[in-house]
């Protein structure tokens, strides 16, 4: 052995990790070719339908679902998380039992029950029980056509899920934040509002993604009450053409090329509410709550 | 004889069937300062939260400024306010915690204007002007855009002492406002507080600074046990204590 000191220091190599991903990434390029050249499937098909009138217009709805779907879940999960965490035990009970329902029963029932709400109340009138004044009435099917109850069922079970998400982000806010707030003179509503939500969307954005990107793919399941979403749209195609696989890979193409776009605004948002902590946007787990040095 | 600015009579908090105050009684007038000592778990910090009602109380009354604080008196039984009221009466007292809680989301300037604007409904330039000159006061004028993460913790502390000061309050309670610092950066925040009971500020500080006390409290209560064991002129107590208690706790530390 050398013994003199002139020596350099190497990390430690990882040989296995270039040779397990030279292996993935040649399954993954072979799968690849499989689809493509399969001699089943009809790729001008494919591309005639890629951009059909009728699979944009029910990208148009998918997006327009999702996108108020989520407006609806998020404030009512911020107020069912407030209400969880409640001292009223009402509140809590109301809030524990809206989330205990609509996350334990499975979505699709929900959303075909959203659906048939006509057959249970054919009529759906809105006024003042026990006089004669009403604000609304008439047959349910009317007043709740299908995108409705789909909107509906969507955005209530979303909500369930939510709530805990936005519950999860308020206590991960330091105690003495309240405190701080408190000694200030602030009230309990411009505390949650201006010191304790902003600081929980750090917490909340990465899940709430997520939860996003479920939503865009779950208006899928509209199908089942035939509203005209991007799924909707190309199982109708297929059913005319039984061209399954090829309007399949149309529908995949196009729900793959949103989740992806949503990933930017889903970043910007992360940046903006990572504003004072250590880990902006970073790929390092977020760094618990900065207090000086012990 | 000045005002009286606290007036704390017989105050007692349990936490279960844990006495943790014992019957505090004690005066601060106006522009004084009171050092509270003692040893962990003594009741003091939880003293000092009762002051603005951040713990409440099970007996006795708190005065602060003439009114009485968190509740209202019918008969023999205090009613607590509602949650409205007691705000209202927190925004003249001010408050420095041992772990700052500065608004991590906020910048220094931010995060001493929030309640002004927010609470005091004064203009947002009218605000800004002033946590300006509140930052100056406290050395940090070039420090304004900093987050709360890319300061020392002298230079937090020093942020919430000037945010604290923002809603001109006429009480200023610090509860250990050095512990959780650095050594080399208390001198910073002492000198500070120093400044600011020099200007005439009405002062209660929950420390372990006996060299602070000596300095500049008109008085230091030594509680240990929920109760107060020895009061009085800062020499006398740290000095020359009577107790035994305070004897051997002052041996400990000092």
């Amino acid at each position: 052995m050398d013994l003199s000191d002139d020596v350099v220091a190497v990390p430690l190599r990882h040989p296995w990790r270039w040779i397990s991903g030279g292996i993935a990434t040649a399954l993954l390029l072979s799968f690849i070719w499989a689809v493509f050249s399969a001699k089943s499937i009809q790729h001008d098909i494919v591309l005639k339908f890629l951009l059909d009138p009728r699979i944009l217009a029910g990208m148009l709805v998918t997006i327009f679902v999702t996108v108020i779907c989520m407006f609806i879940a998020t404030v009512l999960a911020t107020l069912l998380a407030v209400m969880k965490l409640s001292d009223n035990p009402l509140q809590r009970w109301l809030a524990t039992g809206f989330i205990e329902f609509f996350r334990g029963t499975p979505l699709l029932l929900q959303i075909v029950f959203w659906g048939y709400l006509g057959i249970i109340f054919p009529q759906l009138i809105l006024g003042v029980p026990y006089t004669d004044i009403v604000f609304l009435s008439g047959k349910t099917s009317d007043l709740i056509p299908a995108i409705v109850a789909g909107i509906i069922a969507l955005a209530l079970n979303e909500a369930a899920y939510s709530a805990e998400i936005v519950r999860a982000g308020i206590l991960a806010v330091d105690n003495g934040q309240v405190e701080a707030a408190k000694s200030l003179g602030m009230s309990s509503t411009y505390t949650m509002r201006r010191i304790v939500l902003p600081q929980a969307m750090r917490v909340i954005i990465p899940p709430m993604g997520n939860e996003f990107i479920g939503m865009l793919k779950n208006t899928s399941l509209l199908q089942v009450i035939a509203v005209a979403e991007l799924y909707t749209a190309s199982s109708t195609i297929s059913s005319a053409n039984l061209a399954q696989i090829e309007l399949l890979i149309v529908s995949g193409f196009w729900y793959l090329l949103m989740t992806t776009v949503l990933g930017f605004p889903q970043r910007a948002l992360e940046r903006k509410y990572g504003k004072g902590f250590a880990s902006v946007g970073g790929r390092s787990a977020p760094r618990a709550f900065k207090v000086g040095k012990r | 004889m000045a005002k009286l600015m606290v007036d704390a009579r017989n105050v007692r908090k349990t936490y279960g069937s844990n006495q943790v105050l014992n019957g505090i009684s004690l005066t601060v007038e106006q522009g004084e300062v009171l050092c509270i000592i003692g040893p962990s778990g003594s009741g003091k910090s939880t003293f000092l939260r009762c002051l603005n009602h951040l713990e409440s109380i099970n007996g006795g009354r708190i005065y602060v400024n003439d009114e009485l604080m968190g509740y209202r008196q019918v008969g023999k039984v205090l009613h607590e306010l509602k949650p409205q009221d007691i705000a209202k009466q927190r925004q003249s007292i001010g408050m420095v915690f041992q772990r700052f809680n500065l608004f991590p989301h906020m910048t220094a300037l931010q995060n001493v204007i929030e309640a002004p604007i927010g609470v005091a409904g004064i203009s947002p330039e009218e605000a800004k002007q002033q946590g300006l000159a509140l930052l100056a006061q406290v050395g940090l004028q070039d420090k304004a855009d900093h987050y709360p993460a890319q300061l020392s913790g002298g230079q937090q502390q020093r942020v919430a002492i000037a945010r604290a000061l923002a809603m001109k309050p006429k009480l200023m309670l610090f509860d250990e406002p050095t512990s959780a610092l650095d050594p080399e950066l208390v001198g910073d925040v002492l000198d500070v507080m120093k400044n600011l009971a020099k200007a005439g500020m009405t002062m209660i500080v929950v420390t372990h600074e006996m060299g602070f006390a000596r300095e500049v409290a008109d008085k230091v209560v030594f509680i240990d046990k929920g109760l107060i064991v020895e009061q009085g002129d800062p020499k006398q107590v740290l000095d020359n204590p009577q107790e035994s208690r305070t004897k051997s706790f002052l041996n400990k530390v000092l």
